[in-house]
C-alpha cells in the first residue's frame, strides 16, 4: 500500500497502474470511550483532530459527523484565504491560520493548492482612502503584510475591474495583502482527514450526535445514531448548526445563523489573476484554477437554515459583481449555492468552554472560517488537551460577552459578516 | 422572490421586510440592579432555533412591528399576527 505522496510514489503508482494506492482514511466503527470526541468534520473538526494528536500527542480522537467530510461550508465557501483584519487581536489569530496554510501541504504531505495571488479590498473615494491606509497601518503593526496601492496600481493588477469614467463606484486604491489568495476546500478537508488518520484519529462520517451525556452537570459523552460514545472532552465545531448542539448541551450562545450564498460561472480565458473585493458593493470574485469565476457577496438579509440560495441576495451580488467588472455581465453561471454561516455579535468567533463542564465550542466564524481552519483547529486542539487558552485564543473566549470586551471586526474592518 | 403576509397590508414582496429580533425577549427592569449576566443575556444570547422560529419582524413600507412564525428551514411563513400588549 502506498500511503506518503511524492513524486516517487506517483512513478512508482503509475508503472503498477494505481492499484497500491491507501484509502485516504479508514472508516471505523466507534470504539466506546475516546479521551476527546470532536463533533463536526467540517475543516475545523478535522484540523482540531489533527492538531491534538500531533501537537498534543492525544490520539484516542474520534471525530464525529452527521454527513461527509467537508459537506457543509467547508465545500461551500468561496475559498479565500487572507488575514486583513484591523485589531490586534484578530491579525494574530487570521495571520497564524495564514503562516499554517503557507506550510500546510507540506506538513500534511497533501497538495491544498494554496495560491498566494494576493487579495484586493477596494476603496471608492477619497475618505475611503484614509481608512483603507488606517486598515494597512494597522495591519502592518499586527505583523500582517499590507500594502496601500492607488488607482494606477489596481489597474495594473485588474485592468477588468470598471475604470470607466462614469463608473458607479470609482476605484480610487486597494488594500492589498500579497500573501492572501486560494485554497482548494475540498483538499483542506480531505488533507487534515488523511493525515488526522495516519496519527490514529477514527473519523467516523455519517454519525449524527443526537444528545449530550450529561451526569452530575458534565458531560461525560455524546448519544449518536451509532449508539452511546464515552469521552473525556467533548469539541463542538459544527458552525452554522451551533445553536442546535446547544439546545441539546444545555448552554446558549450569541449567534443567528445565516444563509451566505456562492457563484460560480462557466470557464474562460484568465481574467483576473487575484482577488478582489468591494466593501461597497459587498461583492466579491477570483478566478480559479479552471477558468470559472467564484463569486461571493453579503450574508443573507434573513436568519436561515435553509442551505440554499434565492433570488434577493443573488441579485444584489450579481449586480455588484457587474458594477465592479462590467466584461463580466454575459458571463453565464453554472452553480449556485448557499451555505449556512453562524454570526457572533461582534463578528468574531467564539472558542472556549461552552458553559456545560465538558463541552467546549469553536464557533461563530461567520463568513470567513474557511481562512480561518489551521488556525482554529491549532488553538481548539490546545484548548482540548490543556483545558486552557492559547493566548491567541483567549480574546476570542465566549466570556467577553459579559465583560464588554468585544472585537468589532464589522466596524473595524467593515466585513459583512 | 417569496411573498410574506403583513398583519396590515396583506401579501408583499420579501424585500419590503426587515427582521428586527426573536419574539420573547424582555428587557431586563432597569429600576434595579441588573447583573452582568441578565444583561449579556438580553443583550447578544439568542435561541436561533432551527425550524418554527417566533420573531419580531417591520414591514418597512408601512413602518408597522409585527410578530411572524416562520420555519427556518423551509422559509414557510406559519402565520403572522400584529403586536399587541400581551404578545412578544
Amino acid at each position: 500500500m502506498t500511503r506518503h505522496y511524492s513524486a516517487l510514489s506517483l512513478l512508482r503508482e503509475g508503472l503498477k497502474g494505481h492499484t497500491g494506492w491507501a484509502p485516504l482514511w479508514r472508516s471505523p466503527a466507534p470504539k466506546d470511550t475516546y479521551d476527546v470526541v470532536i463533533v463536526g468534520g467540517g475543516g475545523h473538526g478535522l484540523a482540531t483532530a489533527y492538531y491534538l494528536a500531533k501537537n498534543h500527542g492525544v490520539t484516542n480522537v474520534a471525530v464525529i459527523e452527521k454527513g461527509w467530510l467537508g459537506g457543509g461550508n467547508t465545500g461551500r465557501n468561496t475559498t479565500v484565504i487572507r488575514s486583513n483584519y484591523f485589531y490586534p487581536e484578530s491579525t494574530a489569530l487570521y495571520d497564524l491560520s495564514v503562516r499554517l496554510y503557507e506550510g500546510l501541504s507540506r506538513d500534511i504531505n497533501y497538495n491544498v493548492m494554496f495560491s498566494q495571488r494576493g487579495m484586493m479590498v477596494l476603496a471608492h473615494s477619497d475618505a475611503e482612502m484614509e481608512l483603507a491606509a488606517r486598515t494597512v497601518n494597522a495591519m502592518q503593526l499586527g505583523g500582517a503584510d499590507a500594502e496601500l496601492l492607488d488607482g494606477k496600481e489596481v489597474q495594473k493588477k485588474a485592468p477588468v475591474l470598471n475604470f470607466r469614467d462614469d463608473a458607479r463606484y470609482p476605484i480610487h486604491g486597494a488594500i492589498f495583502q500579497g500573501r492572501g489568495g486560494t485554497g482548494r476546500h475540498d483538499a483542506v478537508a480531505w488533507g487534515y482527514a488523511r493525515a488526522a488518520d495516519r496519527l490514529g484519529v477514527d473519523i467516523i462520517q455519517n454519525c449524527e450526535v443526537t444528545g449530550f451525556l450529561i451526569e452530575g452537570g458534565v458531560c461525560k459523552g455524546v448519544e449518536t445514531s451509532q449508539g452511546l460514545i464515552r469521552s473525556g472532552s467533548v469539541g463542538v465545531a459544527t458552525a452554522g448548526h451551533s445553536s442546535v448542539l446547544a439546545e441539546m448541551g444545555g448552554y446558549k450562545l450569541p449567534l443567528h445563523s445565516y444563509a451566505l450564498q456562492a457563484f460560480v460561472t462557466e470557464a474562460i480565458k484568465p481574467f483576473m489573476d487575484t482577488v478582489a473585493f468591494s466593501p461597497m458593493t459587498g461583492s466579491y470574485f477570483s478566478q480559479s484554477d479552471k477558468g470559472g469565476l467564484v463569486i461571493g457577496g453579503g450574508l443573507d438579509r434573513v436568519p436561515s437554515y435553509g442551505q440554499r440560495g434565492n433570488t434577493p441576495t443573488q441579485e444584489t451580488v450579481l449586480a455588484g459583481i457587474i458594477d465592479m467588472a462590467p466584461a463580466l455581465a454575459k458571463v453565464k453561471l453554472l452553480r449556485h449555492w448557499a451555505g449556512i454561516v453562524d454570526v457572533s455579535p461582534d463578528s468574531s468567533p467564539l472558542i472556549g468552554p461552552s458553559g456545560t463542564e465538558g463541552i467546549y465550542i469553536n464557533c461563530g466564524w461567520g463568513t470567513g472560517g474557511f481562512k480561518a481552519i489551521p488556525a482554529g483547529g491549532y488553538l481548539f486542539a490546545h484548548l482540548l488537551a490543556n483545558g486552557a487558552h492559547h493566548d491567541i485564543s483567549r480574546p476570542f473566549d465566549p466570556g467577553r460577552f459579559n465583560t464588554g470586551h468585544l472585537i468589532d471586526e464589522a466596524a473595524g474592518s467593515g466585513i459583512a459578516h | 422572490m417569496q411573498q410574506f403576509p403583513c398583519p396590515f397590508c396583506g401579501l408583499r414582496d420579501e424585500r419590503e421586510f426587515h427582521f428586527a429580533g426573536e419574539a420573547g425577549k424582555t428587557r431586563p427592569d432597569t429600576t434595579k440592579e441588573i447583573s452582568d449576566a441578565d444583561w449579556t443575556t438580553y443583550l447578544y444570547y439568542c435561541t436561533n432555533a432551527k425550524g418554527p422560529s417566533r420573531e419580531i419582524w417591520v414591514h418597512t413600507t408601512c413602518q408597522e412591528y409585527f410578530v411572524m412564525t416562520r420555519d427556518t428551514v423551509s422559509m414557510e411563513v406559519l402565520s403572522t399576527e400584529a403586536l399587541n400588549e400581551d404578545a412578544a
